[in-house]
């Protein structure tokens, strides 16, 4: 009969051009069709539907179920929102805290890609793989270690801090003793330990991406620029940097979007939704809708301003995406 | 000299990339008095497997071990690695080996929906989990990690479909193989290892998700791993020896399979930015 990519010549001439374009057009739409499907059902629908809840005030389970009716509120749902300045110190919350960990990322991420290519072969192995665990390790697990290194009473770090001479300690911080001190309860040490964290668990992905540019980049390049004397911050912002732009591109939009998100390293560091001063969008919204009492409508729309925000970001990455496949 | 300094460097990087990892484990081999001495020791000097011990024969809950909750994930888990790869693949094959019309635009979609914050679908997922009956199911999970994991499934099938050459299939055609035939005997095989890989990817997916399954099961029995974690572990006055036994054991299947597959994570995630 006919193969699954092309109808060869002896099969074709055997079926009239009707009979061939129909049955060529249809298998890939059948293959198509589970995957069609489930898209729609489990992302795209959802999608419309939060967007269709944040319309309603829903504040019981029994709304939900469809027992009881939905009162439809229009924009009511976010003028709430907009009108709480809790929302701005969300917001504000939400986009330093992205803004600083793409950065730091970006930074770190990138140093340890260059890092690793001027290493020997052996030591970037070792160093790579040590990068891999970081990377590998799922963001619930590694934020629990990172909690029991903070941890008040036998944590490494409050061990170093008391290690360190009293006097100093004392004159620097004020206090030298550092066992039980709540290393999570001002909200600006607590967003710094969760930067610590996101940036541990993303910096891998931007390293071992700028790394494969690195290697794609003709080594000559570079040796002829330091041949000429350019210092290694010349080399990198005149040739690498242009060069790896498309892939810098990428990796900004990637950690921006996984950023404006955090939500279990949050979760976990802060033991749940209760601490609403260190809120971001995405635990706002959970925190809204599900701790009692629930305001289903209120969160679907913190997540509609969430996904607006993102969509933007995400526009970019498409338009990126695109023009890549079309150069290569 | 320099060579010296960029060692360093480089050791300095390892060591922070590992060492929370190392210390999980080595955490989870101390005996109590070592774990809450007042000088912390880098190594267990009396190692043990008690915390082990502890949380695999004990209940975590009457009749619940922690060995019910690993059951519960590695379900999940499983069924959502097999209906995806299942549907995946004949997604990919379609887009692979067909010029049709709405191809680009599945594709453009495909992208897209990877870009959702799965964080703004918990509350209409939670209204469609209620609306099916699926409430505090396992199902309901499994419907869920089914649609998170397919685009990108289909998204990296999509390569290795690609690189089965063609001339195979048609070689087999010519031979009188049917469509189903050539399917079953000659692509199949030949994207099997592609298959695992994405496997992998659709199973860390699953296996990893918190906050799905902290809204969609409320009977503590049908916990998966993660939530009986974050509700058993995460209380005050934590018992750091058996946390960090149920991380590692929680941890140690997934850094497995990542390192078998972290290569392919890389080239789908860059798609076409980094050119070899």
């Amino acid at each position: 009969m006919t193969t699954l990519t092309e109808v060869p010549e002896t099969a074709a001439a055997r079926e009239t051009p009707a009979r061939r374009r129909r049955r060529v057009d249809r298998l890939p739409y059948l293959l198509l069709l589970p995957a069609l499907v489930i898209i729609g059902v489990l992302l795209l629908w959802p999608l419309g539907q939060v967007v269709a809840m944040s319309f309603y005030r829903l504040n019981s389970v029994r709304q939900l179920r469809g027992d009881r009716e939905w009162p439809w509120v229009g924009l009511g749902n976010y003028a709430d929102i907009l009108s709480d300045p809790f929302f701005l110190t969300v917001l504000r919350n939400t986009v330093l805290f992205a803004a600083a960990n793409v950065l730091l990322t970006m930074i770190l991420g990138t140093l340890v890609g260059l890092l690793l290519n001027r290493l020997g072969r052996k030591m970037a192995t070792f160093v790579a793989s040590c990068v891999m665990l970081a990377w590998a390790t799922p963001a619930l697990t590694g934020t629990i270690v990172w909690k029991w290194i903070f941890d008040d009473t036998s944590g490494l770090v409050t061990w170093l801090f008391n290690a360190l001479p009293d006097g100093l300690s004392s004159s620097l911080f004020g206090r030298s003793d550092w066992t039980g001190y709540g290393w999570f309860n001002s909200p600006l040490l607590f967003f710094a330990i969760l930067t610590l964290v996101v940036v541990w668990h993303s910096f891998p992905f931007i390293a071992v991406s700028v790394l494969a540019g690195l290697k794609s980049v003709p080594s000559e390049l570079h040796e002829a620029a330091r041949v000429d004397g350019a210092s290694p911050w010349r080399v990198f912002w005149k040739i690498t940097f242009p060069l790896l732009r498309p892939v810098f591109g990428i990796l900004i939009v990637l950690s921006t979007i996984w950023d404006f998100k955090v939500f279990t390293q949050q979760f976990v560091l802060a033991g749940g939704t209760q601490d609403r001063p260190t809120f971001m969008l995405a635990i706002y919204s959970y925190a809204e809708a599900f701790s009692p009492p629930p305001k289903y409508g209120l969160g679907a729309a913190i997540a509609v301003i969430l996904t607006l925000i993102l969509l933007v970001v995400t526009g970019f990455y498409v338009r990126m995406v695109l023009r890549q496949e079309d150069e290569s | 000299m320099k060579k010296v300094a960029l060692n360093a460097a480089g050791l300095l990087v390892a060591l922070f990339a590992a060492f929370p990892v190392y210390w999980m484990i080595s955490t989870s081999l101390k005996p109590s008095d070592e774990i809450f001495s007042a000088t912390p020791q880098p190594v267990p000097t009396h190692p043990t497997l008690a915390h082990y011990r502890e949380i695999l024969t004990g209940n975590l809950i009457p009749g619940v071990s922690f060995f019910d909750f690993f059951l519960n994930s590695a379900l999940v888990a499983v069924s959502t690695v097999v209906l995806s790869g299942l549907v995946a693949l004949l997604a990919a094959t379609a887009v692979a080996r067909f010029r049709f019309r709405l191809r680009t635009s599945f594709l453009i979609m495909l992208l897209v929906v990877q870009m959702i914050p799965l964080e703004a679908l918990v509350i209409p997922l939670f209204l469609m989990i209620q609306r099916l009956g699926l409430y505090n199911t396992l199902p309901s999970l499994i419907l869920t990690y089914l649609g998170f994991s397919l685009p990108f499934a289909v998204w990296m099938l999509r390569g290795f479909v690609a690189a089965v050459p063609k001339e195979l299939e048609e070689a087999a055609a010519i031979d009188g193989a049917s469509r189903a035939q050539t399917f079953r005997r000659i692509l199949f095989p030949l994207v099997a290892p592609g298959l695992v890989a994405t496997s992998i990817f659709s199973f860390i997916t699953a296996w990893n998700e918190l906050i799905f399954a902290l809204t969609f099961i409320n009977d503590q029995g049908s916990y998966t791993l993660p939530v009986a974690m974050t509700f058993f572990f995460g209380r005050d006055d934590t018992n750091w020896g058996p946390v960090m036994a149920a991380s590692t054991l929680f941890t140690l299947p997934v850094i497995i399979f990542f390192l078998l597959v972290q290569r392919r994570m890389v080239s789908g995630l860059v798609a076409g930015a980094v050119k070899g």
